[in-house]
């Protein structure tokens, strides 16, 4: 097992995602992946589908991947890294490969939990020792804000925008983190880039499980939420203490909650900051607000108690 | 030594798969397809073969694994048929793009709706532009030489495209026939070791696949693909020559059945050209001077060879087993009428569509068509230039 890195110990690494890439200044997305290439002390390959990140990190003839990378299309960045490491064990088996490696899809909530999801179920099914990180930034952001099933409840996006009758995204987010728990995958984790030493040491314990594993990590797109750039941490470290998204991970089915907030603080705290919220805050949309802070509570009871279920 | 067997298409190309001894092989079932990678497995199951197994959830994420382990740097395989083709589609053009020598048998049939599960075109006909190379099938045995010799083609580094080898649905398929396999070694040697080229996992040298390319380059990408498609043909030719010292087979672009002095004569892809031959023959003991062309290579189409080997003719009927519902002809129609264009003398072009869903064709509509073109060369008139047979009015 991997043993917990300090971040003086990080900052020595090698980054492998080079700076120059065409990321919007406050996007999340490069520094997710930056954590998490520097939390790995194996050799990586990755997969990436078509998105924010693909778009932006591999414009011929430049890349700002260190590591083989491979961009297949939208939808497929499981399957395709399940492709090649099921090379990697062929090719390993006939002695042509003594290395260790590790595999990582790399898809925004788009490619993950909407147009990919079949593709990712399929490869944590087929069991591919392979770790699946989804960068959520809650949209289509790549194509200009629109609706996915990680939208949350209320958020104006332009394919559901607050008007005057329809008050943003009518339903609820997927619960995607719990869907591939379902799979009876060894681990599930959701992180935040806010709290790095927990991302830093979910992706340890990850690459060290064999098997499928998978990763949500929240990341913000000042672009579709409608936050200022330099406050992209400060809005993640704000959605994990209001509990909107709760660091947390499920390995071998037992669930464990990895930082409880000292004091929950109100999902308006997290809303406020976003233009994407801001009709909610019309007196006639109270109710709405209510409804979102209710979903929330209840959503945070049954994870604690699902924790307790196996603390003895 | 050869071996002589009896065995369905589907064991013939499984056969050959085994005898290639893939590095990972991507399968998910689909009828009349599913009995050649059921095959296949089983050779995994009893350790006959030392390929990894993918069993996807789709051809969507078949292909999409093949892309994956292709560029990871290895031999890979698939297999399928009309539906799972289609659900293909996006990514064919991914793998050809990025330029991976995917190998990947496709057990001719129909497409929905209505659905079908009988052997038509219309399959790989939706797929003949997206840039891999077809060699197409008459029996068993050819579906065998093909699918060994696509991977000498496909790999060659002049051109390292991914390849189909179609076949005919059930008729080919599932039907038993007379075989001659070719001893392990003998495939083994021919195909050789596979040569990677800036494989995924020599992480030594990390690699990008996939870039992202706008308006400054992306011509400059299609043009190149062009050019290596333009040397297909040569190779294609090339390990053919090779294929026939190892087998005593002759392989080329197309075959070319009494075709030489012929004045009337039919255009016609795998099984049902075999049906044709035996009506040419008929024909011929008449005193007509009949003849076939069956295309091998469907694409890249050798258009100035088919040209120079038809041009001489007087009437010409191309028989599709798949229509192109653009309101014109069907799609090798309007190929070898491409292939003619350049000739200022060139036969009269019909253009007939048959077999559709399975639908049998008959020694009786081969008759029908070489009687009709007859008629054209005495009357010089044509009734029709396209026309469906075998079909309820």
């Amino acid at each position: 097992m991997a043993k917990a890195l300090t971040l003086k110990e990080l900052s020595k690494k090698e980054v492998l995602i080079s700076p120059g890439h065409r990321m919007c200044a406050g996007c999340g997305a490069p520094s997710v992946v930056k954590m998490i290439l520097l939390a790995s002390d194996y050799p990586i390959i990755a997969s990436n589908a078509t998105g924010c990140l693909e778009v932006s990190t591999c414009i011929s003839d430049y890349t700002a991947w260190k590591i083989p990378w491979i961009h297949n299309a939208f939808e497929n960045a499981a399957a395709t890294i399940s492709g090649v490491e099921t090379m990697y064990r062929s090719l390993k088996k006939q002695g042509k490969i003594d290395r260790e490696i590790k595999f990582i899809a790399f898809g925004g909530d788009g490619g993950t939990y909407d147009i990919g999801f079949q593709s990712l179920s399929g490869a944590m099914e087929r069991g591919h020792d392979m770790l699946y990180i989804c960068y959520d930034n809650g949209a289509y952001m790549n194509t200009g804000i629109q609706r996915s099933s990680a939208t949350p409840f209320g958020a104006d996006t332009t394919t559901r925008p607050a008007g005057s009758v329809v008050q943003g995204k009518t339903e609820q987010r997927k619960n995607l983190t719990k869907i591939m728990a379902a799979h009876n995958i060894p681990f599930s984790a959701q992180a935040s880039p806010s709290h790095w030493s927990d991302l830093v040491k979910k992706v340890r314990k990850a690459l060290d499980i064999k098997g499928p594993k998978f990763m949500n990590i929240i990341s913000p797109c000042n672009r579709g939420w409608r936050s200022r750039t330099d406050d992209s941490i400060f809005l993640t470290r704000l959605a994990v203490e209001t509990c909107y998204w709760p660091l947390y991970e499920i390995e071998g089915g037992v669930t464990k909650i990895t930082f409880k907030p000292k004091e929950k603080k109100p999902i308006a705290d997290f809303l406020k900051q976003q233009g994407r919220f801001k009709h909610l805050f019309k007196p006639e949309n109270e109710e709405l607000l209510t409804r979102i802070q209710a979903d929330i509570d209840r959503e945070w009871e049954r994870l604690q108690k699902e924790e307790a279920c196996f603390a003895s | 030594m050869a071996k002589v067997v009896a065995v369905t298409g589907n064991e013939a190309v499984a056969n050959a798969l085994k005898q290639v001894n893939p590095d990972v092989c991507a399968a998910y079932p689909i009828t009349p397809q599913t009995e050649m990678m059921q095959r296949f497995a089983s050779f995994v199951s009893d350790g006959k073969v030392k390929t990894e197994l993918i069993l996807v959830e789709s051809e969507h994420s078949s292909m999409s694994a093949c892309v994956g382990a292709s560029a990871a740097g290895g031999r890979v395989v698939t297999a399928t048929s009309s539906q799972g083709l289609a659900l293909m589609y996006e990514i064919l053009y991914i793998a050809s793009g990025t330029r991976l020598p995917i190998i990947m048998p496709v057990v001719n049939r129909a497409l929905s709706a209505p659905l079908n599960i009988h052997g038509d075109h219309s399959d790989a006909m939706g797929a003949r532009d997206t840039g891999w190379i077809q060699l197409w099938s008459e029996n068993a045995q050819e579906a065998y030489d093909n699918a060994i010799q696509a991977f000498r083609i496909s790999e060659h580094m002049d051109i390292r495209l991914p390849a189909m080898v179609c076949l005919d649905g059930f008729i080919i398929s599932h039907s038993i026939e007379r075989i001659e396999y070719l001893e392990d070694e003998e495939v083994r040697d021919f195909v050789g070791e596979f040569r990677s080229l800036n494989p995924l996992l020599d992480i030594q040298h990390p690699v990008s696949y996939g870039p992202l390319i706008l308006t400054d380059y992306y011509m400059e990408y299609r043009k190149a693909q062009e050019i290596v498609a333009s040397k297909v043909s040569g190779i294609v030719l090339e390990v053919a020559r090779d294929f026939e010292k190892i087998s005593g087979r002759k392989y080329g672009l197309f075959e070319t059945y009494r075709l030489e002095d012929a004045e009337i004569g039919l255009v016609i892809l795998n099984s049902a050209a075999g049906t044709s031959k035996d009506v040419v023959d008929e024909f011929r003991d008449r005193g007509i001077k009949a003849g076939l062309l069956k295309p091998r290579l469907y694409r890249p189409f050798p258009f100035r060879e088919t040209g120079e080997a038809l041009k001489h003719l007087k009437a010409v009927c191309v028989l599709d087993r798949a229509d192109a519902f653009g309101g014109s002809y069907g799609p090798v129609f309007l190929d070898v009428a491409t292939s003619l264009y350049p000739y200022r003398e060139r036969p009269i072009l019909i253009n007939k569509i048959y077999g559709l869903g399975g639908r049998d064709y008959m020694p009786e509509h081969a008759e029908l068509v070489l009687n009709e073109l007859a008629r054209i060369v005495q009357t010089g008139t044509v009734g029709s230039y396209k026309e469906y047979i075998g079909v309820r009015e």
